[in-house]
């Protein structure tokens, strides 16, 4: 640690930062632009400019860039120097010249962080009086608005888009004072990481186009804590509400996982929530038209308790909460709880539990994925299953290149990317199909999951002769297993990623053999938010609840639409006697209920979620809805327990007691208790306050029924209000309570640094979520049976499951920008076998005529059938001319 | 339209393409030897050169719109710079250029209707010392593409230099 001089007060700081990272880290005013958390400085826009002095008899000093500075021991600054100042906002001056004056009617207004600048350094009069330049924007697809005239040129859109996200598309046009960030032309910004742009641009240039739709400023917006829902990572999210609809979600920091940014399925796949096929009344369906009148709550209920005397079979769903599914189970008792998965998806999410509880090898975070310093990617198509994963792995790759430059800071941006120029971490990627990450690879093989299985076990035996060999390798794979065992075997942090997405559990096997063999850390992808939650509960496949089902037993389907998961959903549901279905969206499965009961959404309700490394995780209410009977999907469940005379649940009367009961039955699970803290947490007696205290309209939202002010809806869940009383986030709240990044004088999301330890540091208090799963401490678990080669078969064609960012994810689907990007359904082929412009494919009760798409790295024999697109996937196919 | 380059050009390309260790770093001599070939560098030319070069089309115009001497649209034959930065500010360059500008009667970045000359106001050409400076090129004469005509200082000799030009072309050189 060195010591700094600022404005006459000794600063401890790390020497190998630059001066801005640490001001910020002591929580000192420096206004800046162009410098990011996560990217560096490049010294672009000149705002963070300080005064440097020698020593202390220097008087005059000389104006630096504070991010250009290093930290030195010994080094003395000033903020406040007038001269410092005067630079600061003249250069806030030049910077707004062209900026329009549109504040009132800007998207970005409130949470503007130019806006915050320019308090900040005073600039309060325009001088200048002459035309302003500007610009004809652009289309940049369902997902980013575009408006070029408010840009002050910092650089930080395309060093995001370009240099950090490695998309291809965007970039900066022109010279002087007529520079252009946008698109060659119009048409949608291809990278799935787009949405970052509305956060990482500084004004209000890229702004959130879902939200234009039904717009609201960030301090109307109701929020509370949130984990997206729409892959198995779980990255941290802001859902923002206002007048009972959702308006959009943020990035809430999480150093483990996200740090800063989001995908786009996850940004924008939250308009479900708002969707017109929400199930918002309890419904009874007869008759041949399924037509029902709303039931009133209490009827619903009358009507499912007494099915609780016959027998009940519960299905529960990897996207509902553990909490749901742990009233589901208690309903219906352990042996008659089903996990309303197929059983290949269940053997897979248990076999990647099993590998990580039952190895000696970790799962790392995304945070320790991007320190990697070798990585072997086996199966997972990580930019389409878990986008923030892939990411993460883009930065992976500057890793070792950078450790190696000497003499210059590693936040010095520009330079550092210069001259480490192509060179990058050793990545060695094996995936069925072509992926967005291919470019980051060394070597790598495109090959049918059995192959790609081989090369890991391949591995494997390469790095520790315990672990098995495989036989009749072809010599290039041989060779490339020894290239890939030498570089892990040199590698201090290795990381194996692998997932459950290519449906292959040789290949999830092959992946920990390798892992376990070099002591690498073990990132398994799993298939849904809260898949690994399911696992951890227990509970058989749908195959299963099948035969536990006798003819006329009552079937309880929990937040899942069976036809998604099987094609025998017709003949499971037709051998209940009573359906019921709770659930918040209506779907195929719901129209077959005979009772329909309206589940909250993760914004509607409070619960666990368990991400792909074990780390249990709370999302928390956003808002309570109002004028419909929606409620927790677990209240439901409890409900009906209660009114059926059953004991278990008559002490439920919130989250906690559930959790309580959960942590009571199953002590491995006890560790959800302290994911957040409990509904009684308070800060000095009070509560946190959803709402922030600058929130209007309290009254006036609801005056179209009462001109008086409505009470603010109780909550028995969780430590937080429905309102803007309570403890507000300037105040030292747990990390998991953190409802939104809000400072005075920093009213946009740069005021993240106020919330952490230091910058890029864990928040304050640590990182949310705890770890339910950990390594094995016994003997290698070495699996003995590689598979052998993959063979083609006359007649048939293996299905690779392929999937898609935007279209695999049934919920963000209902979003009508993910559903836009979203491809048509289509079968992949090799060259070799495209028979046509359109086959016919069948198989396993599957039968689809659709185009073929060419894929020249697909072996012949195997077929990519997209995941979501058209149902459940077959595991083996026919495919003819059509 | 499909773009080709002549036999000679993609001569030229090749030898431009080996001297650097990926194709990217070949971008900027690409794009000249792109505007001596196809005159100017069109929308259609960025997405050649990029096709060319395998780089992203974004890339390509991030660059040839960040230089000043890629023409992004036609320009005449001679190419008249006219600097009016600071030193050829107090010098005279604001008369030069308005002179001109009547003169050629075009506006800044205007064609004559003969296509002869194309007249622009540029910043500093890195002539100071000879100020006010002109530079003009030679669509037909690539040889010796750029010419300085040191201390131009009076209005006639701009007059003469024109008609020089005007001359030379006349000529058929
Ligand atoms: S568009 Fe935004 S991020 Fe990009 S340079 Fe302009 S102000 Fe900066
Ligand atoms: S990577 Fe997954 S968890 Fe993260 S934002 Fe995207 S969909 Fe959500
Ligand atoms: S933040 Fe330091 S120069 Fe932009």
């Amino acid at each position: 640690m060195a010591t700094i001089v600022v404005d006459g007060r000794p600063y401890e700081a790390d020497p190998a930062r630059n001066l801005l990272d640490v001001c910020l880290s002591h929580k000192l005013d420096l206004p800046y632009f162009c410098w990011h958390p996560a990217m560096g400085s490049v010294g672009a826009c000149r705002q963070c400019a300080v005064k440097q002095f020698k020593d202390e008899n220097d008087t005059r000093g000389r104006l630096v860039m504070a991010c250009m500075t290093p930290a030195a021991d010994g080094a003395r600054f000033s903020i406040a120097d007038p001269e410092a100042k005067a630079f600061r906002a003249s250069v806030i001056e030049w910077l707004m010249l062209n900026h329009p004056h549109d504040c009132p009617v800007c998207d970005e207004g409130s949470e503007c962080h130019l806006q915050d600048m320019t308090v900040m350094t005073g600039h309060n009069e325009r001088r200048f009086r002459f035309p302003k330049r500007s610009y004809v924007n652009q289309d940049l697809g369902p997902f980013v608005n575009h408006e070029m005239n408010r840009c002050i040129q910092c650089y930080r859109c395309v060093r995001f888009y370009r240099d950090y996200a490695g998309g291809a598309d965007l970039d900066v046009f022109g010279v002087h004072d007529g520079l252009y960030f946008g698109r060659a032309g119009d048409g949608t910004l291809e990278s799935e990481y787009a949405g970052n742009l509305v956060e990482v641009c500084p004004t209000g240039v890229f702004t959130d186009k879902t939200l234009k739709r039904h717009y609201a400023r960030k301090w109307d917006l109701q929020t509370a804590p949130s984990i997206c829902v729409h892959c198995s990572l779980g990255c941290n999210v802001i859902p923002g509400e206002r007048a009972g609809e959702l308006r959009r979600i943020r990035n809430r920091y999480n150093r483990e996982i996200n740090g800063h940014f989001l995908c786009d399925r996850g940004r924008y796949g939250y308009e479900f929530v708002n969707d017109e096929r929400r199930v918002r009344r309890a419904l009874a369906p007869h008759g041949p038209d399924r037509s029902a009148d709303p039931l009133d709550p209490n009827e619903a209920i009358a009507r499912v308790a007494p099915l609780l005397a016959g027998r009940v079979v519960g299905i529960g769903s990897p996207r509902a909460s553990l909490e749901a599914n742990f009233a589901l189970q208690t309903l219906v008792g352990p042996d008659r709880f089903f996990q309303g998965i197929s059983t290949r998806d269940k053997r897979l999410v248990d076999t990647a539990l099993a590998l990580l509880r039952e190895g000696p090898s970790r799962a790392p975070t995304l945070h320790e994925v991007e320190r990697a310093d070798a990585v072997l990617v086996l199966g997972e198509d990580a930019p389409n299953t878990a986008p923030r994963l892939a990411l993460a792995l883009r930065q992976t790759a500057g890793v070792v290149p950078r450790q190696a430059v000497a003499g210059i800071p590693r936040w010095h941006d520009n330079a550092v990317r210069e001259l480490i120029q192509d060179a990058k971490t050793p990545i060695y990627l094996a995936t069925p199909v072509a992926t967005r990450i291919d470019d980051l690879a060394r070597r790598g093989q495109h090959a049918p999951p059995e192959e790609i299985a081989r090369l890991g076990f391949a591995v494997a035996h390469a790095l520790n002769a315990d672990a098995p060999p495989v036989g009749g390798l072809a010599p290039e794979v041989a060779a490339l297993a020894e290239e890939i065992a030498g570089v892990l075997r040199a590698a201090e942090r290795p990381v194996v990623v692998t997932g459950t997405s290519c449906g292959s559990e040789a290949v999830l096997r092959a992946a920990a053999q390798v892992a376990w063999a070099c002591g690498a850390g073990l990132c398994c992808v799993l298939p849904e938010c809260n898949s690994m939650g399911l696992a951890l509960l227990g509970g058989g496949s749908l195959d299963d609840a099948a035969r536990a089902l006798s003819d006329g037993d009552t079937l309880i389907v929990l937040e899942n639409d069976l036809y998604e998961r099987t094609t025998a959903a017709d003949a499971l549901l037709a051998r209940a006697g009573h359906v019921v279905v709770v659930d918040h969206l209506a779907h195929a499965t719901g129209a077959r209920a005979h009772t329909l009961l309206p589940a909250g959404t993760f914004a509607e309700s409070d619960g666990t979620l368990v991400n792909n490394e074990g780390r249990a995780q709370r999302f928390f209410q956003v808002f309570a809805p109002s004028g419909h009977s929606i409620r927790e999907s677990w209240r439901w469940l409890r409900d009906v327990m209660n009114a059926a005379g059953r004991a278990e649940a008559a002490g439920w009367h919130a989250l906690d007691d559930v959790i309580a009961a959960l942590a009571a039955a199953r002590p491995d699970l006890a560790g959800v208790r302290d994911a957040a803290p409990s509904a009684a947490w308070r800060f000095a007696g009070n509560k946190v306050a959803r709402l922030p205290h600058r929130a209007t309209g309290r009254t006036a939202l609801h005056a179209d029924r009462s001109v008086h002010e409505p009470r603010a809806v109780p909550d028995p869940d969780a430590p937080f209000n429905f309102s803007m009383e309570g403890a507000g986030v300037e105040l030292p709240l747990p990390a998991a309570l953190v409802p939104r990044f809000w400072s005075p004088g920093w009213n946009s999301e740069q005021a993240l640094h106020r919330f952490q330890e230091e910058v890029e540091g864990p928040l304050r208090g640590g990182t949310p979520g705890v770890r339910l799963v950990a390594p094995g401490a016994g003997p290698i678990p070495w699996w003995r049976d590689p598979p052998g080669p993959f063979r083609r078969r006359e007649g048939e064609w293996r299905v690779v499951p392929l999937h898609h960012v935007f279209g695999s994810d049934p919920l963000s689907m209902l979003s009508p920008g993910v559903a836009q990007r979203a491809p048509a359904p289509y079968v992949a082929l090799a060259p070799a076998d495209a028979l046509g412009a359109a086959v016919v494919v069948t198989g396993e009760g599957f039968a689809a005529t659709l185009p073929v798409r060419v894929l020249p790295e697909l072996t012949p024999g195997t077929a990519g059938l997209p995941v979501g697109l058209v149902g459940p996937l077959p595991a083996v196919v026919e495919v003819k001319p059509a | 339209m499909t773009l080709a380059f002549s036999q000679s050009a993609r001569q030229r390309f090749d030898e431009i393409v080996a001297r650097y260790p990926n194709r990217q770093a070949a971008l900027l001599p690409v794009l000249h030897l792109a505007q001596q070939e196809f005159d100017h560098i069109s929308p259609e030319v960025m997405q050649f050169v990029a096709e060319q070069l395998g780089v992203p089309p974004v890339k390509v115009q991030h660059v040839a719109t960040f230089y000043t001497m890629y023409n992004k649209k036609p320009v005449g034959r001679f190419h008249v710079q006219v600097c009016t930065n600071i030193a050829c500010h107090l010098t005279g360059g604001p008369e030069i250029f308005a002179h001109l500008k009547k003169k050629l009667g075009v506006a800044n970045k205007g064609t004559t209707a003969d296509d002869l000359f194309t007249l622009e106001e540029v910043e500093c050409l890195a002539a100071c010392g000879y100020s006010p400076a002109i530079q003009i090129t030679d669509k037909k004469d690539r040889e010796t593409p750029i010419f300085f005509r040191e201390n131009l200082d009076s209005l006639p000799k701009v007059d003469a230099l024109i008609d020089e030009l005007r001359a030379k072309a006349k000529g058929g050189a």
